[in-house]
């Protein structure tokens, strides 16, 4: 094996290869070669680093080195300064937003945003080659495999993962063991193990990261449960809209094979297992269990009712035993370090990590992970480095379209899956959206009812029809026609919409709209009663007013309005008549004195 | 026309080649549309009668999952991402400039048939947020106005 001095680590995720890291490693390559240093240098395309905000991003070690937003032009310089000459580009390092510190020594993980994270289910996210299963197999990988086969009985295995505490990371947080132990317990000719990777959340990335930057993890532990459940065969269901992921997966899934830790008789125990990935075809309600494996079957994928569960009759009729793949990423770990370990990090009924998707308003949009148990305000000040433009936070979204709205207040809750379902929200499958002062939350309602309205199947009244109704109801209010008892309407609605639903979707998807009549009331009273929206967002209830003591009467707005609803003379104040004003906000952008404003 | 019968005959071994596993119905969809750019009424056909499946559960299938198109995209598609954190900071704005621009509604090809305009589930690029994608390229933190330059590049390709 060669050895090199050097490592250019360029990460490959999409989020970066969305902003160019294609063309960066190419360029890399190039340079090195130019430099004759590529018998020194190694570049490695990786998984995702998870600071998707400083993309595309680039590790040099042994020094550890972060270079954040670096274009293609930057490459030369660091190949003939860093790798030629030893010597840091410091105007190219990663600049912290809080502290405004660029500091060139700073390694990784002495970074505001990494400081306060434990990985485990990203632990080789942006470490390792994800194409290449031999590096995988020198962070420990399929070592828990070969553990659980030679020296675990079936009961054993499914007793750590049960005693570990792990708990479904796909939104749900059923404990993983006792699914586990369910399958593992209905007798069949067949059982399937199948893998979710239809993640379908709006703002969650977390299971794309872990397929993309470390798709070794999810197969291997795949394999570990067919060896606890029995069976022979594993479906991976991931979104057609990942081909990065797919591209991946099906790489590894040939590695696998090639070294047999995928096929027949795997570690000479006489254990088979095997497994086929499916692509989803966009929609959201797939993400449920009974969806999903209709959808695997080539059906519409509908849920059913439930019971017969998945691990009675799931697949083609199998018992079939469903895992999320950040639950699936956690396995070997706690295979190979024990039950102890795992369940000493998190709360009392939350163990282990998990990841966030961090996005919206913040500085530092990405993944994070970081033990159950974390504040929110930790996530969101301490490694999310707070809100951008000074201005001030508002709420926070979890859960994505079955989650809620938190306001400031709940800032210091303990994220677990218990204390967010207290607090009116859930985890999900981890999306943690931002949202500041100018977000109207009663719009933030209407755009999740709005998704889950086109989402929704179909197949149940409560949620074809009842879902539809609420956002009519909320349509009406941020266009300023709502009226008094609407909100009643709303929370009646979603009663009745959360105890009669069919499956997950529909009991659901009120959520977003109860958190936010629970904690910001007073908007929807002031759309309904005041028609005015507080945030300055719903355009239906903005007007738009010139401040006659700032307007020098430079013109630059009556030039740019498309209604010609601004007039006044030149070097005289100007007037905006609200009956042709568009409400289009281009005059605000043209005003060089400020004196335009929304009301 | 010689190159019509080539995609036929391509999807025909498809068709032989998947109809034997189970749940083939999907994977013969996915892969008709990737010869075919959609999924019209006579491929529909052909699909139900090499599975010895029923056209209404082919048509089912097809219509259920919002990848499957009917009709053909126009030379570009563009793909507006309206999950949270794109909407948040902004997308549906670009979006609406966009049908403005094209003066095409969401969902549909423009009359020129060069743009189909699309409104999608997040593309996980919430990094650069607001994103849309052209074809393959990428574009992220958009503002409104940048749209009249992006698509007059297109236009001039075109």
């Amino acid at each position: 094996m060669d050895i090199y001095r050097a490592h250019v680590l360029c990460c490959g995720g999409t989020g970066c290869t969305s902003s160019g890291s294609a063309q960066l490693i190419q360029r890399f390559e190039e340079k090195i070669k130019e430099n004759g240093l590529d018998k020194e240098v190694k570049v490695i395309r990786t998984g995702c680093f998870g600071l998707c905000e400083a993309g595309p991003v680039v590790i040099v070690y042994p020094e550890g080195t972060f270079y954040s937003r670096v274009k293609v032009d930057d490459v030369d310089e660091i190949v003939t300064e860093h790798l030629l000459k030893g010597r840091k580009v410091q105007h190219l390092v990663y600049s912290d937003h809080a502290t405004h510190e660029q500091n060139a020594n700073k390694s990784l993980q002495d970074i505001n945003f990494y400081k306060h994270q434990h990985r485990i289910a990203l632990r080789n996210c942006g470490v390792i080659d994800p194409e290449n299963i031999d590096e995988y197999l020198a962070f420990d990988g399929y070592k828990a495999l070969e553990k659980a086969l030679t020296t675990m009985t079936r009961e054993q295995v499914i007793e750590e993962i049960l005693k570990s505490g792990l708990r479904g990371r796909g939104g749900g947080g059923f404990p993983t063991g006792l699914k586990w132990k369910f399958a593992a317990a209905s007798v069949a000719d067949q059982k399937y193990v199948a893998c979710n990777a239809d993640e379908g959340d709006p703002g969650a990335f977390m299971d794309r990261s872990v397929l993309e930057g470390d798709p070794h993890a999810v197969l291997e532990a795949m394999a570990i449960a067919g060896y606890a459940i029995g069976a022979s065969e594993g479906y991976i269901y991931v979104r057609a809209e990942y081909p990065i992921a797919v591209k991946r997966l099906e790489i590894a899934i040939g590695q696998a094979r090639e070294y047999g830790l995928l096929g027949e008789n795997i570690f000479e125990t006489g254990f088979n297992f095997d497994i086929k990935i499916r692509l989803g075809a966009g929609a959201f309600v797939c993400g449920e269990e009974t969806a999903l494996m209709r959808s695997i079957e080539g059906k519409r994928g509908e849920p059913t009712p439930r019971p017969p569960f998945p691990a009675v009759k799931g697949l083609f009729a199998k018992p079939t035993m469903l895992n999320n793949v950040e639950t699936y990423a956690n396995v070997a770990q706690i295979i190979l370090n024990g039950a102890d370990w795992f369940a000493s990090m998190g709360t009392e009924k939350s163990k282990g990590t998990k990841v966030f998707a961090l996005g919206g308003k913040i500085n530092n949009t990405g993944l994070v992970e970081v033990p159950m148990g974390t504040p929110l305000r930790t996530i969101i000040y301490d490694i999310g480095g707070g809100i951008p433009n000074g201005k001030k936070f508002k709420a926070v979204q979890t859960g994505g379209p079955s989650g809620g709205c938190l306001p400031a207040e709940l800032l210091d809750t303990p994220v677990d899956y218990d204390n967010l379902i207290a607090a009116g929200s859930m985890m999900g499958s981890g999306g943690m959206i931002v949202m500041d002062e100018d977000n109207c939350m009663v719009d933030i309602a209407r755009f999740f009812l709005d998704f889950t309205v086109d989402e929704s199947c179909g197949k149940c009244a409560p949620c074809r029809i009842g879902t539809r109704r609420m956002l009519e109801i909320l349509e009406r209010i941020v266009n300023g026609k709502g009226e008094e008892g609407d909100i009643e309407k709303l929370e009646n609605l979603a009663n009745t919409i959360k105890a009669t639903a069919l499956c997950g979707l529909g009991q659901t998807a009120p959520n977003p709209v109860l958190s936010t009549i629970k904690f910001f009331r007073h908007e929807y009273e002031a759309h309904i009663r005041e028609k005015k929206c507080p945030a300055h967002h719903c355009q239906a209830l903005l007007s738009y007013v010139i401040d006659p003591s700032k307007c020098r009467g430079c013109t630059a707005c009556a030039r740019v309005c498309p209604g010609g609803a601004i007039s006044g003379e030149v070097k005289n104040p100007h007037v905006i008549d609200p009956s042709k004003c568009l409400k289009c906000g281009a005059c605000i952008e043209k005003c060089r004195f400020g004196a335009i404003s929304k009301q | 026309m010689p190159d019509n019968k080539d995609k036929y005959e391509q999807l025909n071994q498809v068709i032989a080649e998947l109809k034997d596993q189970p749940g083939a119905l999907m994977p013969v969809l996915q892969r008709a549309q990737g010869i075919f750019g959609c999924v019209p009424m006579d491929v529909q056909k052909i699909i139900a009668e090499g599975l010895g499946v029923t056209l209404s559960e082919v048509y089912g299938v097809a219509t259920f999952y919002s990848q499957f198109r009917l009709e053909p995209n126009g030379k570009y598609t563009i793909s507006v991402c309206l999950g949270t954190a794109c909407y948040v900071k902004g997308s549906q704005k670009v979006l609406d400039r966009l049908s403005e621009e094209l003066k095409t509604p969401v969902g549909k090809t423009s009359p020129d048939g060069l743009f189909t305009l699309n409104a999608t589930r997040c593309l996980g690029a919430c990094g650069l947020a607001p994103v849309m994608t052209i074809n393959d390229e990428v574009y992220g933190r958009l503002v409104p106005d940048d749209i009249p330059g992006i698509l007059a590049k297109y236009r001039e390709q075109a």
